[in-house]
């Protein structure tokens, strides 16, 4: 096959050779620290200012390096980590339901379908309790018992209730918590912030990441920002699909210029799909909004048992109603992890069962929960979220079911880093959502918020220092940065003198299609080579066609098509990464590889690897394996 | 359904405004306000002309990117954000007119996007806790009483729109800093700064330009989240006690 070259295997080489449980702090006691008087000397610059990057930038600077952060918002505090409703998973066993580091560890092993490093997820679990504590000593206002301690909740997937919450807005809360503490660094000076400024390259000399090229997007000013060492927090690339729980302004480019500069881009095609979202209601769409999956907690999923059953939900007896989740999986029922939910949503509605506009719709009633607990209850638990559905939708989901229909929510994939959080090109650190390491084929709910603090709390301050204190930084190579800028500067012109017919939203729409279409929920080798033709094809529309009106200060169009066109060129690793894995796993689902009874068929004999890709023309594969030592693969099962 | 919407344009900080009417046909009721944008802009765009600058960014009413003035009322006539106000709240061929948040805090950039720095600015000044990582202790060390957690959160879920600013006579941003204040004041976590932050953010507030305020209740009416009113009664007692306390 000539779509792609295989090169060398790739390894991560920062974890130590020691037992699981004391790989973390054997790594923390080996790392070289920075003297604090030293560390003022060192700029270190932030991209994103989300929880990962937030939190990275407030404990950055309260450790006394400066910090030079940026965000495309007009405020830090906008980040789409803003969005996420349900909670935040811990291992703090305050319940006593049997909870621990290692059970958290192996619950987030199995949820991403063994394709995660364990090291990485058992750090995770270990860091998870003390995000609490940290959140909590910040102010964050989690939910909270008569008895003043914090409340928490069982979440997809999962049998204990370790999910920690703040009603339905738990990201929001977190992310201001961040917000606040990074407002103080900024306020003492430790931290210098560019708002409303956004990332379009970056600076590598002497084969380390040594600065940015940013685009002040008010004055349309192109700048370069040097530091010892550049930290991308920016997040995801589901809204590669235009129609995604995404905010609108969440982007790839960060990511795909440093895939450029040479890091390897890690498992593009692992993406999720949100089983608990408001189906769309017509053309017009501009995104999808996302209810949180706690939902699932007592509302029961179902579809009329009859096609084109024209009756009102509330007609329809309970006999001729198909829970089909309770039915397929009786043990987890309505809290199996998203990826199974999803699928089996788009089963029912593929067999035409499925309710709403274009029969894209599944029930999600809360009629027996409502009977059972009384409605004040139901209305402290998912008040703003029922609030959220009448708005939307003009249907009152206490008295009429929900309907809900899967969206794309979030990628699993992201760059390849190390144990470290370093990736592929020295001095380039990526943390959050936007690197690949902890979830595997598929995270499990609550786990997002969790590995986003955890990795700019505690593990990045960690590992920055090592590299900071390990490493002679010579001067920046003034040929490099001038080179960067002008391919910077000279792509902004090309974007604003093609003068096409076509608007930038009427490609990103047609590239979604495609993709939601091809790379989506379940993915063909057929599907994915037409899909392979046609991204090219419409990439070059794209340059040949595109119409930008306005000038070079704030353009918001000329925002979107910068970012579009990192999506038409991302667009084709996804698609080739899905096609390269021959398995079915997690998020993952290819119809040639399933099991008789239509579940996922992971192949543990040739895929049980990170695919690692590196830029070039054919991209280049780089394998590295995974070694299973305490969670033994097995087929995932929730019946 | 069709509706003529007169939109503020304007270049840049420094240029003179106005409102242009702009007429927009097969419009669905279903479609959220930003989307009706969104359909105009593309029209512009297919036009030649240039598209009409807002803020958005989730669109689910949670980040606060976006509020314009709709009719006259910060984010329009329902108590929500732009994003999830949708066209049903209107009647075929109503004239709608969109304009910016209009005070001295929020100097306009280009067309509906103005600057709300000043608020992150106020924040910057004490609207947090002291708690370095890593210093926190357990999260159960210090039980909170559940109706203090549940006013603080109520007072936690401003998402800093600017709406209360853009809806009061005065130009005033006092309950977004009450919210803040009331939030941090009620949590055992904030007691140790309590007297400064009030203190600081308040001068912070004023320093801004924004005006002050005279109970006029309208950033309550207009505020997407609920904040409620007795918030600023919190302020002003808390700034009274930090005050005789100095």
């Amino acid at each position: 096959m000539s779509d792609y070259r295989v090169g060398d295997p790739i390894a991560d080489t920062k974890a130590p050779a020691v037992p699981l449980e004391n790989r973390w702090d054997e790594r923390k006691f080996a790392a070289k620290l920075v003297n604090p008087a030293n560390r003022r000397r060192h700029r270190v610059i932030v991209v994103g200012t989300g929880l990962a990057g937030g939190s990275a930038g407030a404990t950055l600077a309260e450790q006394g390096y400066h910090v030079v952060q940026f965000c495309f918002q007009d405020s830090p505090r906008r980040a789409h980590s803003v969005a996420a409703q349900g909670g935040i998973n811990a291992a703090k066993n305050y319940r006593n339901d049997g909870d621990s580091v290692y059970r958290l560890f192996h619950d987030t092993v199995k949820g991403g379908d063994f394709r995660a490093r364990e090291s990485n997820v058992y750090r995770l679990a270990q860091v998870s309790a003390q995000i609490i504590d940290q959140a909590v000593a910040q102010g964050v206002p989690f939910a909270r018992e008569y008895g003043g301690l914090l409340d928490t909740r069982s979440f997809g997937g999962v049998q204990v209730q370790r999910t920690f919450y703040a009603r339905g807005q738990t990201g929001q809360q977190l992310l201001i918590g961040a917000y606040q503490a990074l407002s103080r660094q900024i306020d003492a000076g430790n931290v210098e912030l560019h708002a409303r400024t956004e990332m379009l390259d970056l600076v590598v000399s002497g084969g380390r990441a040594r600065g940015i090229v940013a685009r002040d997007l008010v004055t349309g000013e192109i700048t370069t920002h040097l530091a010892d060492a550049v930290v991308l927090a920016t997040g995801g690339y589901g809204n590669v699909f235009y129609l995604s729980t995404n905010a609108k302004g969440s982007n790839a480019s960060a990511i795909w210029r440093a895939h450029k500069r040479g890091a390897y881009f890690a498992n593009p095609c692992f993406t999720q799909i949100h089983p608990t979202c408001i189906p769309r209601s017509g053309e017009h769409q501009s995104k999808l909004t996302l209810m949180s999956e706690s939902l699932r907690n007592d509302g029961r999923i179902w579809v009329p048992k009859r096609a084109g059953d024209p009756r009102p939900p509330g007609e329809i007896p309970e006999d001729e109603r198909d829970y089909y989740l309770e039915r397929l999986y009786p043990s987890f029922g309505n809290l199996v992890p998203r990826d199974i939910a999803s699928r089996a949503a788009k089963n029912v509605c593929d067999a035409g069962l499925g309710v709403g506009p274009g029969g894209l719709g599944v029930y999600l009633d809360f009629a027996d929960a409502i009977a059972r607990l009384g409605r004040p209850a139901i209305e402290a638990r998912y008040g703003n979220l029922f609030d959220m559905y009448q708005r939307i939708t003009a249907e009152d989901p206490y008295t009429v079911p929900m309907r809900i229909y899967p969206a794309i929510h979030y990628t699993m994939g992201g760059l390849w880093v190390d144990y470290d959080l370093q990736s592929t090109i020295p001095g380039l650190f990526v943390i959050g959502e936007a690197n690949f390491s902890d979830h595997g084929a598929n995270r499990l709910g609550a786990s997002a918020l969790m590995q986003g603090l955890a990795d700019g709390y505690f593990v990045l301050p960690a590992t920055l220092n090592d590299y900071l204190g390990g490493t002679r930084l010579g001067d920046v190579g003034t040929g490099e940065v001038a080179r960067v800028e002008a391919e910077v500067r000279a792509r902004i012109d090309r974007l604003l003198t093609v003068g096409g017919t076509r608007s930038v939203d009427s490609f990103h729409r047609e590239l979604g299609l495609l993709m939601w279409d091809h790379c989506g929920m379940s993915r063909t080798r057929e599907g994915l080579r037409k899909a392979l033709d046609r991204v090219p094809e419409l990439r070059a529309e794209f340059w040949r066609d595109v119409r930008i009106p306005g000038g070079r200060e704030f353009n918001q169009e000329l925002e979107k098509a910068n970012r579009v066109a990192d999506f038409l060129e991302l667009a084709e690793l996804m698609l080739l990464d899905a096609l390269a894995r021959e398995e079915s796993c997690g998020g993952h689902f290819r119809e040639e590889h399933r099991t008789p009874e239509g579940e996922a068929l992971r192949d543990d004999e040739n895929f049980a690897h990170v695919a690692a890709w590196e830029y070039g023309s054919p991209p280049v594969l780089h394998r590295e394996e995974l070694v299973f030592e305490h969670v033994h693969p097995t087929q995932r099962s929730y019946t | 359904m069709k509706l003529t919407v007169r939109v503020w344009r304007q270049a840049g900080p420094a240029a003179e405004g106005r409102l242009v009417a702009y007429p927009v046909d097969g419009v669905s009721p279903d479609m959220s306000f930003l989307e009706l944008l969104d359909v105009l802009n593309q029209e512009l765009i297919a036009a030649g002309e240039e598209p009409v600058a807002f803020d958005h960014d989730c669109r689910e009413g949670i980040c606060g990117s976006c509020g314009v003035v709709i009719n006259g009322q910060a984010h329009g006539p329902e108590r929500t954000t732009s994003c999830q106000l949708h066209l049903r709240s209107f009647a075929d061929g109503d004239v709608v007119d969109v304009e910016p948040w209009r005070a001295k805090g929020f100097p306009v950039i280009k067309d509906l996007v103005v600057d709300r720095s000043a608020l992150d600015r106020i924040v910057q000044a004490g609207g947090y806790v002291s708690a370095p990582t890593g210093s926190a202790p357990d999260a159960h060390a210090t039980p909170v009483p559940k109706p203090d957690a549940d006013l603080a959160f109520d007072n936690a879920t401003c998402i800093g729109c600017g709406a209360c600013v853009a809806a009061c006579p005065n130009g005033s941003a006092t309950l977004f800093t009450a919210a803040k204040v009331t939030h941090l004041s009620l949590l055992p976590q904030g007691g140790p700064e309590r007297a400064r932050r009030v203190l600081d953010m308040v001068e912070a507030m004023d320093a801004e330009g924004f005006g002050g305020c005279t109970n006029t209740g309208e950033c309550v009416a207009s505020c997407p989240k609920g904040i409620p009113f007795a918030s600023i009664t919190t302020l002003n007692r808390e700034f009274l006690a930090a005050t005789r306390a100095r």
